[in-house]
């Protein structure tokens, strides 16, 4: 009963029905003070256009560059983002938490 | 996602009805279980008591490593009654995410300058209502001490299930409502739904610290257990 990402999946459904490759991200994790809490999502489609958040804005150009390779291999991914973990990812997250958000294409 | 999950969900969604979406984290496979469907679910435990706190998270289940996404309804409030009472109380629900509609056929208690910001009819329970589709995620008080107004709009809410209703009065104001609403034709575990007095027993005096109390026993209905919440009415 919170309020919640109205529009994403409901755009996630009509960027289908108009023909794009569409990609939907999920924060399915997260440690200390992560900025979207588990749920939160960000849906993408292969025009590299997205809507919705996983994190305060810091590793959502990280999530869509994923999110092409996802709509392209069909494959779904779980992506890692957190401060300690520059070695994998050139992006952290400026608050300290961790997140993990799971990557799945749509259709 | 499978376009059909993601349509249903969607649907689901609309119509205002809770589901899970629940994803295998490792292999990507899915389904969507409607709240409805929990009883007989495997998972029904865990379905149950993260719809009731409204949280998505993973779980690990047989060896799998899966992830519940909730999907609840934004809780809503209706206020039956622009009084003082309702002028601390809509933004208090407010900020705990509840949409909040106040109801008051008098304009000169339903007046924006009461209610700055929050959505207000001016209009008799019968008319205000039933556009407003109210439903079992809906929170439903009673403050106007008026029969006239308080018991149509109590039997529309045990018409629609909403999850908490509450009426203003003492008990023995109380007793006669149930007469009334008896009369009406209301069952008994309807009137018996009613919480009255409303709010928890925290001695509240000001209308704020009542709206405190209107509050709390919301949100001791929303989120505790069944057995809990008996044991909190």
């Amino acid at each position: 009963m919170l309020n919640r990402d109205e529009d994403i999946l409901k755009a996630a459904e009509d960027w289908h029905k108009a023909g794009h490759g569409v990609a939907l991200a999920t924060v399915v994790e997260t440690w200390g003070s992560a900025p979207r809490p588990a749920g939160s999502s960000l849906v993408i489609n292969d025009e590299g256009t997205f809507l919705g958040s996983v994190s305060g804005g810091c590793v959502e150009g990280a999530v869509v560059t994923e999110a092409m390779d996802v709509i392209e291999s069909g494959k779904p991914k779980m992506l890692e983002f957190g401060v300690a973990d520059e070695t994998a990812w050139n992006v952290g997250l400026s608050c300290g938490g961790t997140i993990r958000v799971f990557v799945e294409k749509v259709g | 996602m499978k376009l059909e999950i993601l349509h249903e969900l969607n649907a689901e969604r609309a119509a205002r009805r809770p589901v899970i979406l629940v994803t295998d984290t490792e292999n990507g496979e899915q389904r969507l279980v409607k709240a409805a469907d929990f009883a007989r679910d495997p998972l029904r435990t865990e379905l149950e008591k993260q719809l009731r706190m409204g949280k998505s998270a993973g779980i690990e289940a047989g060896g799998r490593k899966l992830f519940l996404n909730v999907f609840a309804p934004t809780a809503r409030m209706v206020v039956i009654g622009a009084v003082h009472i309702s002028q601390a109380l809509a933004p208090l629900a407010r900020s705990l995410g509840y949409d909040v509609t106040i109801i008051d056929p008098r304009t000169a208690f339903a007046s924006p300058e009461r209610f700055p910001d929050i959505p207000l009819i001016a209009e008799w329970p019968d008319v205000a209502l039933p556009p407003l589709n109210v439903d079992h995620y809906t929170a439903f008080v009673a403050l106007t001490h008026d029969p006239k107004i308080d018991d149509p709009a109590l039997l529309h809410a045990f018409e629609r299930d909403c999850f908490y209703i509450g009426a203003l009065g003492s008990r023995k104001t109380h007793a006669k409502r149930g007469e009334r609403l008896r009369a009406q034709g209301a069952r008994e575990s309807d009137i018996a739904r009613i919480h009255a007095p409303i709010g928890l027993p925290i001695g509240a005096v000001s209308p704020a610290e009542i709206a405190v109390a209107i509050m709390a026993e919301i949100t001791a209905q929303l989120r505790l257990p069944p057995k809990e919440k008996e044991a909190a009415a």
